[in-house]
């Protein structure tokens, strides 16, 4: 599998990362080594072998249905860049 | 055959439409977080670091979004999948603070089911669920704040949603609006979801594309986003359906597109290409394992499963003799339906069903209270009607007893008795009345004897006049009958 410009400039679009124009033929050689890198594990015969979710042998759990948090406004906005009347405040963002 | 057919210039062109539904959970808190879901609190009140996309915070599930997905899932007739996944979708919106929204994608917790719609030409059509799958809602963004900037309040981030995936069964807005009033009867039904599209909680897109009378396959569709009435849903497809014949027909393409639906104008306009369509990069969420069902729990939920509203409906006219439409009307909504039951216990259940539809529904509308604000209780009218059908009471009477009822919320037989409107059962003191009418006019009776036949009403409404409306008018119009012939 190989990464193309194109592919590059698409997923930097979707990540929302600015890759300047010449920065972009790195960051291909960046990304192909990676895959290259991980396409090693192909060489494993895996014929037969469940996927493996998770290294944690347990089941999910589950929590009661009880509010326990909330009433702390100040502290969720506390990081926020911009905030005015207890609302994250943003650059307008009208689609 | 309810199908809708648009004649075109060159063809005639079938309809082809699917829903996707997102309904908002019952539970007290959220799908991942212990925050409340509470609607209306101050902005942000509601709102836990997992929420609110914190590094480091992991989500747990709620164990009632589970249940209440599953509970859904046995609504639709459809398969409860033992085992499924969760999956991060990914995109970037400034009400979605962690950046994916957590949902389902390659396993879903229900899979294919199917709902029974009703059709205005008397029909019903099963239209196919393709899946359900939950998820969390996004944060609210409001745009009318401020001239340069969006407000963003995440108390509505992290809310289950169970996301409705129908086949693209409809081919009409009738089959559509008959479908989303019936999901939102079971969903109300259930207690899943409040179903309340003017506020929210339940949401609908829509897919649309059309195809020539007799093609196979699919054509490509367009997608309407959050429409959010029953109505709206109905315009949008029929609108969209015909925008898709005319550019067919002037020999047009139709893109794959996100289309706006404009309640004000009924039209569609165009949101989002597919060049800009949304690239999800769903994968595996890592920070959740999948979710395993065994079968003790399903039979649980089962267990707590209720009658819904088309079981409910078909007992109505087998064991209580009501019609077929009454029996619609009354279960649309699961309150009215218990109201009515409550009122029709031991009493004859056809009449309470009139006096529910027409009189009660009537004040109800008058007085602009809900049906658990009534006035008159389900006990109260249930003795209404045992007070009319065991003749205490004329029909007459019994108006005016219920208009008092719904004033004071009076219980009907003592209204009856402190103000003396028993009906006249005494057929010697109505026989005494009648005499003495007919005694009275003896110029009317030589009228009726020469063939006025339309006097009888007249010497009727004497007597009722004379006992005040408490004689019963059926036995006096046949007493005066006899007497004059």
């Amino acid at each position: 599998m190989a990464i193309d410009r194109e592919t590059v400039r698409r997923i930097a679009f979707l990540s929302r990362l600015k890759i300047e124009d010449d920065k972009i033929a790195d960051t291909e050689d960046e990304f192909n080594k990676i895959l290259n890198w991980v396409e090693q594990l192909s060489e494993v015969n895996t014929d037969g072998v469940e996927p493996l979710v998770s290294v944690n042998d347990t089941n999910l759990t589950l929590r009661q249905d009880e509010v326990t948090e909330g009433n702390q406004a100040d502290a969720v906005l506390k990081n926020a860049p911009q905030a005015q009347y207890g609302y994250f405040t943003v650059p307008k963002v009208v689609e | 055959m309810t199908g809708l057919i648009i004649e075109g210039k060159t063809a005639s062109w079938e309809v082809i439409c699917g829903l996707e539904i997102h309904c908002q959970i019952i539970s007290k808190s959220k799908m991942f977080s212990g925050a409340s879901t509470h609607y209306g609190s101050d902005a942000n009140e509601n709102v836990s670091f997992v929420d609110a996309g914190m590094p480091g915070m992991l989500p747990t599930l709620n164990e009632r979004c589970v249940y209440q997905a599953v509970k859904t899932g046995l609504g639709l007739n459809a398969k409860i999948n033992k085992y499924s996944e969760f999956a991060r979708k990914n995109y970037f919106y400034a009400d979605l603070p962690q950046g994916y929204q957590i949902s389902q994608f390659k396993y879903p917790i229900v899979g294919e089911g199917h709902v029974t719609v009703d059709l205005s030409d008397g029909t019903t059509k099963d239209i196919g669920i393709e899946r359900l799958h939950i998820e969390q809602d996004a944060g609210k963004s409001i745009h009318d704040m401020a001239p340069d900037k969006s407000f963003i309040d995440l108390n509505r981030a992290g809310v289950g949603l169970m996301e409705i995936v129908t086949k693209p069964d409809f081919r009409s807005p009738e089959e559509a609006g008959a479908f989303l009033r019936k999901l939102r009867s079971i969903v109300r039904y259930l207690g899943t979801c409040d179903g309340n599209m003017d506020e929210g909680s339940m949401r609908c897109d829509v897919n649309v594309s059309v195809r020539k009378v007799g093609e196979e396959g699919y054509r490509t569709r367009c997608e309407m986003k959050n429409v959010n009435s029953v109505k709206f849903v109905m315009q949008a497809i029929e609108n969209e359906a015909k925008r898709h014949v005319e550019v067919y027909e002037s020999g047009g393409n139709i893109e794959q597109e996100t289309r706006q639906f404009d309640p004000s104008t009924g039209l569609t306009k165009v949101m989002r290409k597919k060049e800009f369509a949304h690239d999800y990069r769903y994968f595996p969420e890592p920070d959740l394992l999948p979710l395993v069902l065994d079968d003790d729990y399903i039979a649980k939920v089962k267990a707590d499963m209720v009658e819904l509203p088309d079981a409910k409906r078909a007992r109505f006219v087998k064991e209580l003799g009501l019609t077929a439409y009454d029996a619609s009307v009354i279960c649309e909504n699961k309150e009215t339906a218990d109201f009515f039951e409550k009122a029709a216990q031991g009493h004859d259940a056809k009449k309470v069903a009139n006096w529910l539809m027409g009189d009660f529904f009537a004040m109800l509308n008058e007085k602009k209270v809900e049906l658990k604000d009534s006035p008159v209780s389900a006990e109260n009218l249930g003795k209404l009607v045992e007070l009319i059908t065991s003749n205490v009471i004329n029909g007459k009477t019994a108006k005016d007893v219920f208009a008092i009822m719904a004033e004071t919320g009076g219980d009907p037989e003592k209204i009856v008795e402190e103000k003396g409107l028993k009906q006249v059962t005494d057929m010697g003191a109505i026989e005494a009345i009648v005499d003495e009418v007919i005694a009275s006019a003896p110029d009317n009776v030589a009228a009726y004897k020469a063939g006025k036949n339309n006097l009888l009403g007249w010497f009727v409404g004497q007597v009722m006049k004379k006992t005040q409306g408490k004689a019963n008018p059926a036995i006096v119009n046949k007493m005066i009958a006899e007497k004059l012939n």
